[in-house]
């Protein structure tokens, strides 16, 4: 059974492969919706609008303090390149969303359920397999190209995430400064989960093309990265987890 | 009236928002066909129904919208409104536009390989890209269109 529904303002992807009860599918949606409702910047009423607007610690979801501990461990993890805070305005989108989908993995696995993935705007938790034994085949995305893809990996128990804009920065005007253009045109980073692989490829995305250096740098991740110059930089063990 | 305002904003913006996905131009040209804000859902596939059918008059000009910040940075569009109809959008700001970018390290990277990049078969379950939430974009040309008014 496979499912997509528009939540967080992008599209969010269920499949499962062994039959599943609707109600167990629709409790995945809730799921995403229930974080929305607690961490979109973007609705007034939102707890984490709410802490924008001066909310006392004391008064914070447990939930919440989970997601300020996990940003303050990642930002220590990444050198600052990974900070929630942005001029004064605490938005943990970055986090939460592959936070989110790794949670709710969890509960089709809970629910006894081991071959799927869940898919939220690019972002993916595999589990198990797609038929028997065979894992499932997932496309690295041309960054020049939407309708084309550039490398399929063969995955098992990963998550996968890629950082990115299709918009090349230095072709953009810019009134406010005369930034940097960052020459990467996207980075996709492979870990155990979908939490790991979404908060450090934010970051190592944020560092330019040292970034990749950095994913080389951590165990048990693997990332792929693509230059302006349509030249991809991968690191020692990606070439394992490629298809063919 | 905003409601209708902000229906037929959205509508419009899941177009620019596919278009910009395809064409991969900062500048995007919107089809003559598609009125700004007049609502008559003219989007196509990609629309997503707007409430109902709103008569507004935009001024003629240019009109920069608020900075709304997606999952990777931030993302501000500017609105050119001619005869009361939108002209184009421009992306003033977009995600790859992060001010941390300018570090880069000459250290030697004696793991990597590098390879040009080569389109595959398409054969796959499940496909990895950058998308950041079209709440950024929806917020910023919102802010645009109010201007314009």
């Amino acid at each position: 059974m496979k499912k997509t529904k528009i939540i967080m303002g992008m599209p969010i992807t269920v499949e499962v492969l062994d039959s599943i009860k609707a109600t167990e599918m629709e409790s995945v949606f809730e799921y995403f919706r229930k974080i929305d409702r607690k961490f979109s910047t973007y609705k007034k009423n939102s707890e984490i609008s709410r802490i924008n607007r001066g909310l006392s610690k004391d008064q914070w979801s447990e939930e919440t303090k989970e997601v300020f501990n996990l940003s303050e461990q990642t930002k220590l993890q990444t050198g600052g390149y990974f900070n929630i805070e942005n001029k004064g305005i605490i938005d943990p989108s970055g986090l939460v969303k592959g936070w989110s989908i790794h949670n709710a993995s969890k509960i089709l696995l809970e629910l006894g359920y081991s071959n799927f993935y869940i898919e939220a705007g690019g972002d993916i938790e595999i589990h198990g397999y797609r038929n028997k034994r065979l894992p499932w085949d997932v496309g690295i995305r041309n960054p020049f190209n939407v309708n084309e893809i550039i490398k399929v990996l063969r995955l098992t128990n990963r998550g996968v995430a890629t950082s990115g804009s299709y918009i090349r920065g230095e072709h953009i005007y810019n009134p406010i400064k005369n930034r940097t253009a960052n020459d990467v045109a996207s980075l996709t980073v492979i870990a155990t989960n979908i939490y790991d692989a979404d908060r450090f490829a934010t970051a190592a995305y944020a560092m330019g093309q040292e970034g990749i250096n950095f994913i080389e740098g951590l165990k048990g991740m693997e990332g792929y990265m693509v230059s302006y110059d349509k030249l991809a930089t991968y690191t020692s063990g990606f070439k394992e987890l490629i298809a063919n | 009236m905003k409601k209708y305002i902000i229906g037929a904003a959205i509508a419009l913006i899941f177009l620019i928002y596919s278009i910009a996905l395809r064409s991969q131009h900062t500048r995007l040209i919107l089809p003559s066909s598609s009125k700004a804000g007049s609502g008559n859902s003219s989007t196509g596939s990609n629309a997503v129904t707007a409430s109902k059918p709103s008569k507004v008059k935009y001024k003629d000009g240019h009109f920069v919208g608020s900075v709304a910040n997606a999952y990777y940075g931030n993302v501000q569009v500017a609105v050119d409104i001619s005869n009361g109809k939108i002209k184009n959008v421009n992306f003033i700001q977009a995600p790859s536009d992060n001010p941390n970018s300018s570090y880069i390290n000459q250290q030697a990277k004696p793991y990597l390989a590098q390879e040009a990049i080569q389109a595959q078969s398409s054969n796959v379950q499940v496909i990895t890209g950058a998308t950041f939430s079209s709440e950024a974009f929806i917020q910023s040309l919102t802010s645009a269109l109010n201007k314009a008014k």
